[in-house]
């Protein structure tokens, strides 16, 4: 049965009031085509959105959770990255 | 008795073809081949029955206003509504098309009685919404975009089965054998038709022929499907003489309204 399954594709949405595709799931479709129909017909039956992208699952590369402890804890003592240590002149008003 | 208008009685062929087809469709909820496409297919019977629902309010309101005994049947208050006029009525009563009642058979068989059918709807419809009725063309024109994309979704699994493996393709065959007897009527109009297009409400059904041939060879094109030539096709439903099969929808979408009338829940 396994090969017999249709390849499985993530599937990004935009809203109507959002700028950017939002990931909102995934699903099985035989190719780019089926994929945005069936999207269609799965996540945006509620008005979700006015755009849709898929990207067959395949080609997206992930971190590997393994590494969380070497990729973001380094990060989190060094706050001197975070733009706040600057003052700013009065007449700035929207910072 | 009082006597039904042609304007009822085209409502209610309206409202019967895709109350049939869409509940034909339900019956596949749940049991699609993949989760993705029962989802499809069930938002395609909804479509479908919706657009029903709306022709069905109309035509309550039309027969409501037939002075004296209504033919058509009422509910337990004595009034006619999309309800009564869905459950109650017989099979004789009926003025769906035969193709909209023919059994699911399998995908085949399901998405070439879909694609059969909105080849045929998207220009009824477009044709309803620059209609003289406000009604009918107020739901015509809503309708319309619905159907663009059953058949855009039935064509291209049309196009897939037809020009997959060696099974799918055997299977569309077999499909088009079984359902190409029943789509003609679709072009034989009805005196109620004739009615509208001259009252012009509704289409001149032969103009709407040529189109849907140039739709159905595009798509056959594509799946390496052959357009038959037989040119013999069955009528009768949409004067009410139906296949054995609608009497066996109708025993399953009525039975609950006949045996608990006036049921809710």
């Amino acid at each position: 049965m396994a090969e017999n399954q249709w390849p499985l594709w993530e599937i990004f949405i935009r809203s109507k009031q959002g700028l950017d595709h939002k990931h909102v799931g995934s699903l099985h479709a035989a190719d780019a085509q089926m994929a945005i129909e069936n999207a269609r017909d799965v996540y945006t039956r509620r008005m979700e959105g006015v755009s849709i992208w898929v990207v067959e699952s395949k080609y997206v590369h992930a971190s590997n959770p393994d590494d969380a402890a070497s990729f973001y804890d380094p990060a989190s003592d060094k706050v001197y990255r975070h733009p706040t240590f600057y003052d700013l002149p009065d007449e700035l008003k929207h910072m | 008795m009082s006597s039904s208008t042609p304007l009822l009685e085209y409502t209610l062929h309206l409202a019967d073809d895709v109350l049939i087809l869409g509940h034909r469709n339900s019956e596949w909820t749940g049991h699609g081949p993949i989760l993705e496409q029962d989802i499809a297919l069930s938002n395609i019977a909804l479509d479908l029955i919706g657009q029903a629902r709306n022709f069905y309010q109309y035509a309550a309101g039309l027969a409501g206003n037939d002075s004296g005994e209504s033919i058509y049947p009422a509910g337990g208050g004595g009034v006619v509504t999309e309800d009564t006029l869905a459950f109650l009525r017989d099979g004789w009563d009926f003025r769906n098309s035969l193709l909209t009642e023919q059994t699911n058979g399998d995908w085949a068989k399901t998405i070439l009685r879909q694609f059969f059918f909105s080849a045929f709807q998207v220009d009824l419809y477009e044709q309803l919404a620059v209609g003289r009725d406000t009604t009918l063309a107020a739901i015509g024109a809503k309708a319309y975009k619905e159907a663009l994309y059953h058949l855009r979704w039935s064509s291209e699994w049309v196009i897939r089965l037809g020009d997959g493996t060696d099974e799918s393709h055997q299977r569309m065959k077999k499909a088009l054998e079984e359902l190409w007897k029943f789509t003609g009527e679709l072009y034989i109009p009805a005196p109620y038709e004739r009615w509208a297009a001259e009252a012009e409400i509704g289409p001149d059904l032969s103009q709407l022929r040529v189109r849907w041939k140039e739709r159905v060879k595009e798509v056959f094109d594509e799946a390496g499907l052959t357009y038959p030539v037989t040119e013999w096709m069955q009528t009768g439903g949409k004067e009410g003489r139906h296949t054995e099969q609608l009497g066996y929808v109708l025993a399953e979408m009525q039975f609950l309204q006949r045996a608990y009338p006036g049921c809710e829940w």
